[in-house]
């Protein structure tokens, strides 16, 4: 029952506070045993309102959504410590908080600010870790997220994936009736949303370069499909196949000189290997059935993708250097787009279930199938980069929403947008913006 | 409960309509200027003006293509749920858009292939390039040149209805004529 209330109070909270935000995340499920921890709200040192973001509460909301984590709520602190003199561990203690984050953030006299945090564990008394990070006020939502990231990373021993973004497909109604579809990036939680391309027409697949820095995607706005490469900071694109029938499918490989595409130029779709530098074109299925959505393995040395070639959708996988196709999936009647985790252990694949359409994970050691989502019709699932969640598209209320789902399946939440059909969630990799500890 | 039964029964109607057209070889869904009257869809202007037409000059003097009598009135046709065969009921529509072509050799057109929202996106874009190829492929046997024809697969980008019905379902999996 407290459970419960603790949740619907979340969602209230987050419904209220974020709903200026593009995206607004609800927890659909709480889990378990998560980590009962408590973020202070950090102080303010300077002069004036200080900065525009409450950082605490960023961090807050970044680890309940993991779902690994159960925040305390502010208003149930009986003490707001900034510094860990400050702290009287027996208090927290008795609150049933095992680990606690307090924080300081100060000008740094240049216009920016220094922010201090510190994380302890309560039961110990002992400081777990602590931190000076310079930032700015453009950059305070992402050092938030980077401090997040280090908290996760410090309790739970799995590197965290907060700084980090998602890429989507949004449609929306135009002035005129028809449709303008739109590429967005946004942080992992929804904020901060850009639009990258926009069309009248069709803009479909996105995928991430291993760097984080390129977006490859389809786009019909010469009322056939052709392949970009875009850089998602300046804008600048290169088209890359514009054959005859479909170019599709995008995928880079993990070193970031290839693309993986589906071509059907020659005849039906197969998958080939586009080299970037070379500009030289590979092919690699060859086959009079449909073969597309290729994904590399991490170590880039297989493709995974969807053939009709036993006469059902199924998941097949090649060597990227081609050669012999080997099943992949026996199960069920229906199993497409298939990514794989970043270990390389499983897939997440879309997978039919009776009449509906389910985001799955295959263990690919032993075969098993394990069915993460609810709905109808999900579709286009994706790893985030610490293979931690797994993020898609799902239909509410006959529109297009995203969602995302904790790999073991015990928490999901949605990310709602206000207006507009959502679809084709990406989670981006690591960049080198991500800070490392 | 009863809101539900009450929201089936046009949908029933519908798709009775929807069935009686295609015998006609008329698609009430997106070409709205060719109803008339008796599908039950809307009357628009667009029908009014060919009506008068007709009228007027006995046997159609226009364009063969905006004939309303004639089989290439439609420009739509509907596949059943993971098929990509030309239905029986739409053989005779194609049939008459090959020998139209046949007829006209500088006429092209461009066959769009679409599918339901079910199942992934890349896989849907091949599943309605095979609509459009088994319609090409029907062209060409009627005497259509492959240079005539174009085809270009959506996939479900570009549902004709919006909704998650097996109504909604059933007018996306399609094949569009565009010349």
């Amino acid at each position: 029952m407290t459970m419960k209330r603790f949740l619907l109070s979340i969602i209230l909270v987050l419904w209220h506070v974020q709903a200026s935000a593009a995206l607004t995340i609800q927890i659909t499920e709480g889990a378990e045993g998560a980590l009962p921890v408590a973020i202070v709200p950090f102080g303010w040192q300077g002069q004036g309102a200080g900065p525009s973001q409450d950082i605490a509460k960023i961090i807050r909301d970044d680890l309940q959504r993991s779902g690994r984590f159960n925040t305390m709520p502010v208003k149930d602190m009986l003490a707001r410590p900034q510094t860990g003199s400050e702290v009287e561990f027996r208090d927290w203690k008795v609150l049933g908080m095992e680990n606690l984050a307090v924080g300081q953030i100060r000008p740094n006299g240049s216009g920016g600010y220094l922010i201090r945090f510190q994380l302890f564990d309560v039961y110990k008394g002992e400081q777990l870790i602590g931190y000076n990070i310079p930032t700015t006020e453009r950059d305070l939502r992402a050092t938030a997220h980077q401090i997040a990231d280090i908290i996760y990373e410090k309790l739970t021993g799995q590197r965290g994936a907060f700084a980090t973004k998602i890429a989507y497909v949004i449609s929306t109604k135009s002035a005129k009736g028809g449709q303008t579809v739109s590429l967005k990036v946004a942080d992992a939680d929804g904020f901060n949303a850009q639009t990258i391309v926009t069309s009248n027409e069709p803009l479909m697949s996105p995928a991430w370069s291993p760097d984080g820095r390129k977006l490859a995607y389809v786009s019909f706005e010469r009322k056939k499909p052709s392949v970009y490469v875009q850089e998602v900071y300046t804008g600048r694109r290169q088209k890359i196949a514009s054959f005859k029938g479909i170019n599709g499918a995008p995928a880079w490989s993990p070193d970031g000189r290839k693309l993986a595409l589906t071509l059907s130029k020659d005849g039906s779709p197969d998958i080939y290997v586009y080299h970037l530098n070379k500009k030289s074109l590979q092919r690699l299925t060859k086959h009079y059935a449909i073969d597309t959505e290729p994904s590399w393995s991490p170590d880039g040395s297989e493709i995974v993708f969807t053939s009709d070639r036993g006469g059902r959708p199924q998941i097949y996988k090649v060597s990227a250097f081609g050669g012999a196709v080997k099943r992949v999936t026996f199960e069920g009647t229906y199993n497409a787009r298939a990514s794989y985790s970043p270990d390389g252990k499983n897939l997440t694949l879309v997978t039919r279930q009776g009449g509906d359409f389910r985001i799955g994970v295959l263990d690919l050691e032993n075969s098993a199938l394990q069915i993460l989502s609810e709905g109808r019709l999900d579709e286009s699932p994706s790893f985030a980069p610490n293979g931690s969640m797994v993020i898609y598209a799902t239909k509410l209320g006959g529109k297009g929403e995203l969602a995302a789902v904790s790999v073991d399946g015990r928490v999901r939440q949605r990310l709602a947008l206000q207006e507009g059909d959502v679809r084709e969630p990406v989670w981006s990799p690591y960049t080198r913006n991500n800070r490392r500890n | 409960m009863k809101l539900r039964i009450l929201k089936l029964a046009p949908v029933l109607a519908l798709s009775l309509v929807f069935a009686g057209c295609t015998s006609m070889g008329d698609k009430a869904d997106e070409q709205t200027s060719g109803a008339d009257g008796t599908t039950g869809a809307p009357v628009t202007e667009g029908s009014d003006a060919q009506t008068t037409g007709a009228a007027e000059g006995g046997a159609w003097t226009g364009n063969p293509l905006d004939n309303p009598d004639s089989m290439l009135f439609t420009k739509v046709i509907y596949f059943d749920y993971d098929i990509s065969e030309v239905r029986a009921d739409f053989r005779d529509v194609v049939s008459a858009h090959g020998d139209f072509l046949a007829a006209n050799p500088s006429a092209t057109v461009t066959l769009e292939g679409h599918c339901d929202e079910r199942g992934s996106r890349e896989y849907n874009i091949a599943l309605g390039e095979r609509r459009a190829n088994a319609v090409k492929r029907m062209l060409m046997a009627q005497g259509a040149a492959e240079s005539q024809i174009i085809t270009v697969s959506y996939g479900e980008e570009r549902p004709a209805a919006i909704g998650s019905s097996e109504m909604d379902w059933a007018q996306n999996r399609r094949a569009v004529f565009a010349y």
